[in-house]
């Protein structure tokens, strides 16, 4: 019945830690796959991808940030509540490749798609190096478990309020500049993939981004997902989600991502106004 | 007076210029006077011609006799002997080209209106639960699970469970139904009737397991782990065509599927109020000039559009849409631009549709399909203004499920390969029928070859393999 076993606020309440009984999924899931999520019936269908798994508890879990008024009706649901439905797992597990010297780059809740990620390479016997970043430190995520999952962590802030003052790129290319990189993996807000995909094409290194267009059904029915990655059409949903970062088209992506802005805000403002009715 | 001088009776509609902005039914359905009097123009022939053109043969004279002598528990009775979703089968069955395109009174005049009386049974049944449904067989113990819950799936669901089998429905979506939830519009197809339907079989024992991706969530194999003894794969043809020309990717064109998806199974046209949004076109074009194009269209017109032009590439009479529907459509103030191919989307500098470059097309030789092919005229290209475009050009089969089915064998197109008289395919204890074996039909066809397939199931649950 999907109830939410577990639930922590992260990032001064903006980023939603949701961990959710399913046990057929938690059975099958891989790292970098997905699910679809929808709160009550009348809901939206809403991608996240799964921060974490554990079958034998049968669980899977999310964290997400709030945005709008679908991550808004999520975040108000309590331990014990559920979600209507969810499905997955879908799209495709990450590809790992052992024994390589990675470097993984993460921005706000990307870090929480990152992280099962750079994990699992460092699993495989790679040599993880991990940059995060956020505007200010209240909005770092994941940071213990990131060290965990690295052999080298580094924390940037927009604003300098805490580790390194700046965007990650500014850390990527000293990194990038000493050489001996043989992937980079690049979660985040789709600049930032954009950003880092260029400046790795300048090095020559391959980067793996993990995009998130607007998405129906998550299983290559709809096509709502279409992305241009190498001058073809690609499905997000079961092509990805993740991708080779030189050949995405970033400017295409973002412009699509805006096609439901107007409806997003009346949505949310619709939202908050409920809120505020029912207090 | 005789059966032939009686004039067909007329469905009731809404008036064309309400109904193209509202979602309520189009046809309102056939009063008790009404299907009598039309039931009682059947010639009740010896050997009727209307039986042999319905792809799962219902006793059409038989069950007609009954709604003439006012007999209706008993009508819904004899339709239900070989078909348990008349409400639906009665509303977008291709009639014209199937039963009533047999009928011996459409040589002379007008066919008897079967799709309507067919309607007309059902609805009476649902409103009055007069009936009992068939009952089931002793349980047989053995375990069916069918993958899809379109009209295919559900027609295999409730021959097994009448026959004592443990059967269970696993769909994708968050409900079931198929294309009849998520393409079919309200309009045409009320989805309470479907869910009706649906309850029905479940009311007999059929389980249903929403939310689970056969392939994703659990593979075939690992169902046959679980203790299911045969597999039935009704998944349709769920995979979007689009034309592949420049522009494909702006803002504003959209499947078909996921313009109808957004409609039908989100209900956004009712957003704010529901929370999945869709894009309001003002000047709206669909590509494509069947069912699924009229649908989209009709719908557009209903979300309060200016202008909504159909683009098809052949003529009028090619159109691959059922009659009913092209004049309906063309009541509600569809405007055709026949004769018409897109070449290329236009955007502005915000990534948005705005137009559509097209090109004039004159029908040529006669192609494989044996229609005129169409070519392009030189020179002929036009501009569509527009800021919605729905392409509604066809499907083709969804690789997810048959790719994690290795040893599936499928054609050269991706469908899966199942006989045509019992739905086996080249796995064993796994059958297959409907859209996904056909390439995109129609209800009645899907639930043709899913009957076949429970017969063939059965034989094997019975007999072995
Ligand atoms: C494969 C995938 C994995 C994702 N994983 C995560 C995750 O782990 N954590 C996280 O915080 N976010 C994740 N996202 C993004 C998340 O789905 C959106 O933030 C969410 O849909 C916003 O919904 P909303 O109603 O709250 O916001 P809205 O107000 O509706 O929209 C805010 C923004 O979210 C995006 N969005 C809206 N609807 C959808 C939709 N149906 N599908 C995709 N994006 C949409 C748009 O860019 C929009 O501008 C993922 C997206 C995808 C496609
Ligand atoms: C818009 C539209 C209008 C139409 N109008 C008409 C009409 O008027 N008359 C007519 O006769 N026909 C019409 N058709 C065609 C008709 O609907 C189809 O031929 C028929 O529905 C096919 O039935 P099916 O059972 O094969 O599959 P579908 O109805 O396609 O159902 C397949 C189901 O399987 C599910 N599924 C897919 N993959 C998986 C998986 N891996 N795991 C679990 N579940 C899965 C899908 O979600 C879906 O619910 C129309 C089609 C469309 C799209
Ligand atoms: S062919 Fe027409 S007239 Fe003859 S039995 Fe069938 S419906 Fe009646
Ligand atoms: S979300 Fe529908 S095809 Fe990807």
């Amino acid at each position: 019945m999907f109830t939410i076993v577990a639930r922590e606020e992260m990032a001064a309440g903006t980023v939603i830690l949701n961990e959710i009984l399913a046990p057929s999924i938690a059975a099958k899931a891989r790292p970098g796959q997905f699910l679809i999520l929808k709160a009550n019936e009348k809901g939206e269908r809403i991608p996240l991808t799964m921060a974490e798994t554990d079958p034998e508890k049968g669980t899977v879990t999310v964290i997400y940030m709030v945005v709008g008024k679908s991550t808004e009706l999520f975040k108000r649901l309590k331990v014990g509540e559920t979600y209507q439905d969810v499905i997955g797992p879908l799209g495709q597990p990450t590809h790992i490749e052992p024994g390589k010297n990675v470097i993984c780059v993460g921005g706000g809740t990307g870090v929480a798609v990152l992280h099962p990620i750079a994990r699992g390479m460092k699993q495989a016997g790679c040599n993880v190096t991990s940059i995060i970043g956020a505007r200010n430190k209240d909005l770092i995520i994941l940071e213990d478990k990131m060290r965990l999952a690295s052999h080298e962590l580094h924390v940037c802030t927009d604003d300098g309020s805490y580790g390194h003052a700046g965007f990650v790129t500014e850390v990527l290319k000293e990194k990038l500049k000493d050489g001996g990189v043989d992937q980079v993996v690049a979660i985040g807000p789709v600049p930032m993939m954009k950003f880092v995909s260029q400046m790795t094409r300048e090095f020559g290194v391959p980067t793996m981004v993990s995009l998130n267009p607007i998405m129906i059904d998550g299983t290559g029915m709809c096509g709502g997902c279409r992305v241009t990655v190498g001058g073809e059409i690609k499905f997000g949903c079961v092509d990805g989600p993740e991708f080779d970062g030189h050949q995405v088209d970033f400017d295409e992506l973002m412009l699509r991502l805006k096609a439901y802005a107007a409806e997003e805000r009346c949505s949310h403002e619709r939202c908050a106004c409920e809120e505020r009715g029912a207090q | 007076m005789s059966a032939t001088q009686t004039p067909r009776q007329a469905m009731p509609e809404q008036e064309p210029a309400v109904r193209a902005r509202n979602f309520e039914e189009v046809p309102l359905g056939y009063t008790p006077e009404m299907a009598m009097a039309e039931a009682g123009r059947c010639l009740q022939c010896k050997k009727p011609a209307c039986v042999q053109g319905c792809p799962v043969n219902i006793d059409i004279p038989g069950f007609i006799k009954h709604i003439a002598e006012g007999e209706l528990d008993k009508a819904i009775g004899k339709i239900w002997e070989r078909n348990l979703l008349p409400a639906i089968c009665g509303r977008v069955c291709p009639q014209e080209s199937q039963c009533e395109g047999n009928c011996l009174l459409g040589r002379k005049g007008e066919p008897v209106a079967i799709g309507n009386l067919e309607r007309f049974a059902a609805d009476w049944e649902r409103e009055h639960h007069a009936c009992v449904l068939p009952s089931s067989d002793d349980a047989t113990g053995k375990k069916v699970a069918v993958i899809g819950s379109g009209p295919s799936s559900l027609t295999v669901a409730s021959d097994l469970v009448l026959k004592g089998h443990g059967v269970t429905l696993f769909e994708a979506f968050h409900k079931p139904g198929g294309v009849l939830v998520y393409g079919i519009p309200e309009f045409r197809l009320p989805k309470d009737i479907v869910a009706a339907e649906v309850a029905c079989l479940e009311s007999q024992g059929v389980k249903l397991e929403s939310d689970v991706v056969v392939g994703r969530t659990v593979t075939v194999d690992e169902l046959f782990e679980q203790g299911f003894d045969a597999v039935y794969l009704g998944v349709g043809a769920g995979l979007p065509k689009f034309m592949k020309i420049p522009g494909e990717n702006l803002v504003g064109v959209l499947s078909a599927n996921e313009y109808l998806t957004r409609a039908n199974l989100m209900k956004a046209y009712l957003f704010p109020e529901v929370d999945t949004p869709i894009p309001r076109g003002r000047r709206v074009a669909v590509l494509g000039g069947g069912n699924v194009a009229m649908d989209s269209a009709r719908t557009a017109m209903r979300m309060g559009a200016e202008a909504v032009s159909l683009i098809y590439r052949r003529s009028r009479d090619e159109m691959p849409a059922r009659k009913a529907e092209i004049h309906h459509a063309e009541e509600e103030g569809l405007h055709f631009e026949l004769l018409t191919n897109p070449v290329r989307y236009v955007g502005d500098d915000q990534g948005r549709l705005r137009a559509i470059e097209c090109v004039r097309m004159e029908l040529g030789e006669v192609d494989a399909s044996g229609r005129r092919r169409p070519v392009a005229v030189p020179g002929s290209e036009f501009t569509v203004e527009c800021d919605l475009a729905i392409v509604a050009i066809g499907s083709g089969a969804n690789p997810l499920l048959p790719g994690s089915t290795p040893d599936l064998p499928l054609n050269k197109w991706g469908y899966v390969i199942a006989d045509s008289n019992t739905g086996k395919t080249g796995k064993k204890g796994v059958w297959s029928g409907g859209d996904i074996v056909t390439g995109a039909a129609t209800v009645i066809l899907a639930m043709g070859a899913g009957r076949k397939a429970a017969d063939s199931i059965h034989e094997y649950l019975t007999w072995g393999w």
